[in-house]
């Protein structure tokens, strides 16, 4: 396949199409729209299951019923948006069948903006929905990765029965870059041995997420856990750039993690060692790797387009044995490369020391520089 | 002696549509009435088999305990909407939903309206007793001007919590919606003109025709604190006057359906 100039919600979309996508269930809200838009027309032009719901509620229900089918089923939304879907969300959970979710940051709380944002990972890492679960979460850097990510989110919600999310930010969502989309396949329905698809000549399906009895909502809690260990076990993605004489480790996932290989590289081309850890999975967390990369570097900076949420993640690991220092624009702002660039000067010009927040200096900064 | 118990003598038997097991329903509820009459008309259509329940929140919690078909359980009130993802994913099976009014008429209006008007083709069984049954007895969309109950101790008041509402009436101005009535439950006459509905909408959904949904006037004996006998005649003399029984909703297309 060659390499073509595509949108990144379009090509997530095409993408879903192409690796058997049987149903979608979504509601327009910017800046994810284009995959909503793009589904409406292909779904149906293949005779696969397309409906624009009522509203995010709806559409989450929608994709629980054809999840309960054993349907490849996906959706689509951004951040007030999936604020609406966490009920859903939730359910899907306790009734451990498989579902996508792309989740297409934007800047908030609230109605915020449209603007690009990370603030989200924490809602939808640490499970923005009631009880105990955890959503298994990509976070792709460039529209190739979303393309490569998308099939993979499928196949892991299929394996863990899960809920698999592929998450990125508005600007991933609408840059358009060159990229090798996957052939298209031939589908398949698969048949799970739970799949409510009707009881011909067979026992009785039943899907629930209720278990009246805590000693069985207990065991469903721990089944989930276990399975949850697994994919910690088996499932963890991230990539390296420069790292093997790097005193200083930069951290940062998805777009954030991006800009800041623009900063190592100008930093590198100064002679400064650094490098750039950037996780793929952000749930589960590459925690351990974190670490040994902690016990050999000087300093650690995280930049996030948030205020530090997966600052607690990097903290969890190093667990106090390397200073960390905190970079991050917020509510929709993207840092440029110069900023990380700055930062990255500054712990080389002098070795931070441990502290008891690394976002606190960083805050002092910013509401200085705001006056 | 002759025995009694021979098939030729047989007159009444549990549905093959429904399961063993006992239901929890309240003495004098008529829950298991509507039940009964879904069993036998997925009996008699030979639709069990082909056929998908949705679940509600509310008393019906546990109805997929109750058939013997495939069930999935919804979230409160998005009954509709999974019926939706289920049906359009297997549009040659049979999907029905058994909702409640605090389900349907209260937090799941949205869904209702919106699986009516694109004209899912579904069936729904809505149960309007006049209150929240299982969460006991608070005032549902459905409680009558006056009504006491455990959150309108003084009588529902229209001035402060607003009037009742009519779910079919407002359902049958949807042009997406096919077969749309109100039943009810009270006595053996009414019983009978309900299977009958509800055999209609579950043709109405086997022929493709569209979005049905029967709506079954109920009695609620634990939360109304009246007998059964009573709450019978409490629904005739009080929920009939303001929820009339008819057909409110009839598609030309299914009005030529002959059953």
């Amino acid at each position: 396949m060659s390499r073509e100039l595509w949108e990144g919600n379009q090509a997530i979309a095409e993408t879903a199409v192409r690796v058997g996508l049987e149903a979608y269930f979504g509601y327009p809200i910017t800046p994810q729209n284009e995959i909503l838009e793009w589904l409406s027309r292909r779904m149906p032009e293949l005779g696969r299951a397309f409906v624009q719901a009522e509203a995010e509620l709806a559409a989450i229900n929608m994709v629980y019923g054809a999840a309960c089918t054993g349907a490849r089923v996906m959706t689509s939304s951004s951040s007030p948006g999936i604020s609406l879907m966490q009920e859903g969300l939730s359910y899907i959970a306790g009734t451990e069948i498989p579902m996508v979710l792309v989740n297409v940051m934007r800047g908030g709380p609230g109605l915020g903006n449209i603007a690009p944002s990370q603030g989200d990972y924490n809602q939808i890492c640490k499970g923005g929905g009631h009880g105990d679960y955890h959503p298994i979460v990509l976070a792709p850097a460039s529209v190739q990765e979303a393309v490569d990510l998308l099939p993979l989110c499928f196949d892991l919600a299929e394996k863990y029965l899960n809920i698999a999310c592929l998450l990125l930010d508005g600007s991933i969502g609408q840059m358009m870059e060159p990229v090798e989309l996957p052939p298209m396949r031939e589908l398949k329905h698969k048949d799970y041995p739970w799949s409510t698809t009707g009881a011909m000549g067979r026992e009785r399906h039943v899907l629930t997420s209720i278990y009246l009895e805590p000693t069985d909502e207990e065991k469903t809690n721990l089944r989930l856990l276990k399975r949850w260990q697994e994919v910690q076990r088996n499932e963890l993605r991230y990539k390296e750039y420069f790292l093997e004489d790097a005193e200083i480790v930069v951290i940062g996932f998805g777009t954030a993690g991006r800009i800041a290989l623009s900063a190592v590289r100008a930093a590198r081309a100064q002679g400064i060692k650094v490098g750039l850890f950037r996780p793929v999975t952000v749930a589960p967390y590459p925690y351990g790797r974190v670490t040994e990369l902690a016990t050999r570097a000087r300093s650690i900076l995280v930049v996030e387009m948030n205020s530090g949420q997966m600052l607690e993640d990097v903290r969890l690991a190093v667990n106090g044995r390397t200073p960390i220092e905190f970079y991050g624009r917020l509510g929709g702002v993207v840092p440029f490369p110069d900023e990380i660039l700055g930062e990255i000067l500054r712990l080389a010009k002098e070795t931070p020391t441990l502290t008891d927040d690394p976002a606190k200096a960083w805050l002092q900064r910013m509401l200085a520089e705001a006056k | 002696m002759a025995t009694i118990t021979t098939p030729e003598n047989l007159v009444y038997a549990r549905p093959a549509s429904f399961t063993e097991a006992p239901t929890h329903y309240c003495p004098g509820c008529t829950h298991g009435v509507a039940h009964r009459l879904v069993a036998e008309v997925l009996d008699e259509m030979g639709l069990r088999e082909r056929t998908i329940g949705v679940a509600p929140v509310g008393c019906a919690v546990f109805a997929y305990n109750y058939f013997a078909t495939d069930f999935v359980e919804a979230p409160h009130g998005r009954a509709p909407a999974m019926a939706t993802g289920i049906k359009r994913v297997l549009p040659d099976r049979i999907v029905f939903t058994y909702q409640g009014d605090g389900d349907l008429a209260s937090i799941g209006t949205g869904e209702i309206v919106h699986a009516a008007t694109r004209g899912e083709n579904i069936t729904v069984i809505f149960i309007n007793n006049a209150n929240f049954g299982m969460t006991g007895g608070q005032m549902a969309p459905t409680t009558l001007p006056g009504q006491k109950t455990t959150s309108s101790p003084n009588g529902r008041d229209v001035e402060l919590q607003g009037y009742p509402i009519r779910m079919a009436e407002m359902l049958s101005t949807l042009e997406g919606a096919g077969y749309v009535v109100r039943r009810s439950l009270h006595d053996p006459t009414n019983i009978r003109k309900a299977k009958k509905a509800i055999r209609l909408a579950f043709e109405v959904q086997n022929r493709g025709l569209g979005f049905s949904m029967v709506e079954l006037l109920s009695t609620c004996p634990s939360n109304w604190n009246l007998t059964p006998v009573e709450s019978a005649v409490w629904l005739e003399e009080h929920m009939i006057p303001y929820y009339p029984l008819g057909d409110f909703k009839v598609a030309p297309s299914i009005a030529a359906v002959k059953i």
